[in-house]
């Protein structure tokens, strides 16, 4: 970087400097909210205390928001693992036709593909139901599982074929020499090659599917069987809780995606301009 | 609606000759079909075909719990009386009033945090992440957690009241609506009378808003970060060379550079917004007098809860055309116009 280029100085960066910390500490401030009524002590628990910091670190807030929402999260847990699997997968294969086995039409295609994960889900509820209730899937994780298999191959799609598409085409045409077939090509040749790839739409999905409201409240009416963010939003509505429960569950319910964010950050800001910018 | 663009073999008795090329065509294409075949038909099925359900089922008679196909009669009428009723008036005055106010707040905050961020050299990383972060956080838990930080007992309100400003607003529980214009309209409209809700602003979407932009402001960022990272270097420096202030630089060399970037965004968080279900439920319902209900809302309540199936489907409809105004052109020019 040279000194000369605008918005570099000293002053300026520092006035920056400045600004961007007052706006970090209020984008913090709902994080603040969160975390620290999850531990406060049952005295401090009313949302009338929320500014406050805890008098002592207690646990009884997380105990009580986790003995109701323990089932939950391993609901969540079953659901997310295998539906992001299931859906990278596919993904995958449909992916590298799209990226590296085009044919006249593909792209219309593609596009009309793309429209599944854009369109408002309330459309498609009342078949769901029905078609989950004839299939004998309804109000079962399984069906719920399915549903987001369905639901999310659209945008796994779109990260394998924006990602294939950064893969030299060469060398799949040397293995086009060598007479192997399309499938061959793909499971020694590019599969290897794609382990970022899925780490990229697994993340997304993960997110996607671990924070997902609508379908989880459709398809299970059964509350022992919703995912988690169904239950948060119960035991949020539940008045005989209290306030700093209901805070420790919600950071309960944001911790998976909260860590997988912290962790793998720089995987997750490739799914998200991926999934949007072409 | 249908996608059966797919290079489909035809099926059933075929000419002699045609064997030979229908056999060339599966070597050259079997992958492919077996492949996409699958995925083609599924989501054909769960996509455009139940859309295509939900649409019949908004012209049926259907409610309670006994489906019921029989068009209505008149056909359009679900539409017709759903349009009128207040409480879908005031949902498409609330979706649109909040899509604005949220698109501005969340792009303006989205810009400037993107320019101070690309701007902190050293700490990029770091405040990229603070301001990212509650993307990766659940539309519920962001309502939950903002529902009582808008809650006039507590949260804000405390605050405001430690600064001595008397104001105490209502936030979520303020029934007011601001500017309505309704009774001006209804003279200017010939035939008057079809406007059943007050046509303003109402307070109480404000508080969602502002939960809705500090959730999302951070992907506006992200994306326009990645549009100043490919602005090459030397159209900065040539800029500096010029002697052009940085506010010129950003306004006159960045913007431009920018725009497929606003697109974007004005794009996912445009439809995301019209969209909005979670966040609204979590945070505030339906609001004092419909301040806050939404069509994803009212969709999910006249199908589940009051089983008028062809009411919620309808307006199911409405939204999809709502969100496929916006979606429809983009994927076209991304996709299939502007070749690549």
């Amino acid at each position: 970087m040279t000194d000369r280029k605008p918005g570099s100085n000293r002053k300026a960066r520092v006035v920056g400097l400045v600004a961007l910390s007052i706006l970090a500490v209020v984008f913090l401030t709902p994080v603040y909210v969160m975390v620290v009524a999850s531990v406060k002590p049952p005295n401090q628990a009313d949302a009338i205390y929320m500014w406050q910091l805890p008098e002592s670190l207690e646990t009884s807030g997380i105990e009580q928001a986790w003995a109701k929402l323990k089932p939950n999260f391993v609901n969540s847990l079953l659901l997310v693992l295998p539906a992001t699997i299931i859906s990278s997968t596919i993904g995958a294969l449909n992916g590298f036709i799209f990226a590296k086995m085009p044919f006249r039409g593909s792209n219309v295609l593609f596009a009309s593909l793309l429209l599944g994960m854009f369109i408002p889900y309330q459309v498609v509820l009342i078949p769901i139901v029905r078609f989950l209730q004839y299939v004998n899937l309804y109000g079962s994780i399984s069906g719920l599982i399915l549903v987001h298999v369905v639901y999310g191959i659209p945008i796994t799609t779109l990260i394998f074929r924006n990602y294939y598409e950064q893969i030299p085409s060469e060398i799949l045409e040397a293995s086009q020499v060598d007479g192997a077939t399309p499938f061959q090509a793909f499971t020694r040749l590019m599969l290897p090659l794609s382990l970022p790839g899925f780490v990229v739409a697994g993340i997304f999905q993960f997110t996607n599917i671990w924070n997902d409201f609508i379908f989880g409240i459709t398809v299970i009416p059964d509350p022992a069987k919703q995912p988690i963010t169904v239950a948060l939003n119960n035991l949020s509505g539940t008045l005989s809780i209290e306030w700093n429960a209901v805070m420790a569950g919600a950071l309960i319910a944001a911790i998976p995606t909260a860590l997988v964010y912290v962790v793998l950050g720089k995987y997750f800001v490739q799914g998200l301009t991926s999934g949007s910018v072409k | 609606m249908t996608t059966n663009a797919l290079p489909q073999s035809r099926i059933g008795p075929q000419p002699k000759r045609a064997r030979t090329s229908l056999s060339r065509f599966l070597e050259r294409n079997g992958f492919r079909i077996l492949v996409l075949g699958p995925t083609l038909l599924v989501l054909g099925i769960f996509v455009y075909g139940f859309i295509a359900y939900t649409a019949r089922v908004s012209v049926s008679q259907w409610q309670g719990l006994a489906v019921n196909l029989e068009p209505n009669d008149p056909l359009m009428s679900t539409y017709s009386e759903m349009l009128a009723s207040p409480r879908f008036q005031a949902d498409i005055r609330n979706i649109t009033i909040f899509t604005v106010l949220f698109l501005t707040l969340a792009v303006v905050l989205g810009f400037v945090l993107a320019i101070l961020v690309h701007n902190s050299l050293r700490s990029r990383g770091l405040f990229r992440g603070v301001f990212l972060f509650p993307y990766s956080l659940s539309f519920i838990v962001t309502g939950v957690v903002w529902r009582w930080i808008f809650t006039p007992s507590t949260g804000v309100n405390l605050i405001l009241d430690r600064l001595g400003i008397d104001a105490r607003p209502g936030w979520i529980t303020d029934p007011t609506v601001v500017g309505d214009v309704s009774g001006a309209l209804e003279t200017v409209v010939p035939g008057g009378d079809v406007i059943n809700t007050q046509l303003g602003i109402p307070l109480a979407l404000i508080a969602v808003v502002i939960a809705a932009s500090w959730q999302l402001a951070g992907f506006a960022m992200a994306i326009f970060l990645a549009g100043l990272a490919g602005i090459p270097e030397e159209l900065a420096e040539a800029a500096s060379l010029d002697g052009a202030k940085t506010r010129q630089y950003y306004w006159h060399v960045a913007m431009p550079q920018l725009r497929p970037m606003l697109v974007t965004i004005l794009v996912i968080l445009g439809h995301v917004s019209l969209k909005s279900f979670d966040l609204v439920v979590a945070m505030s319902g339906r609001g004092p007098g419909f301040a806050t209900d939404v069509p994803g809302i009212y969709v999910f309540e006249q199908t589940f809860r009051s089983l008028s199936f062809n009411t919620g489907a309808a307006a199911s409809i409405v939204m999809l055309l709502l969100v496929g105004i916006i979606i429809v052109p983009y994927l076209y020019r991304t996709y299939v116009g502007g070749k690549s």
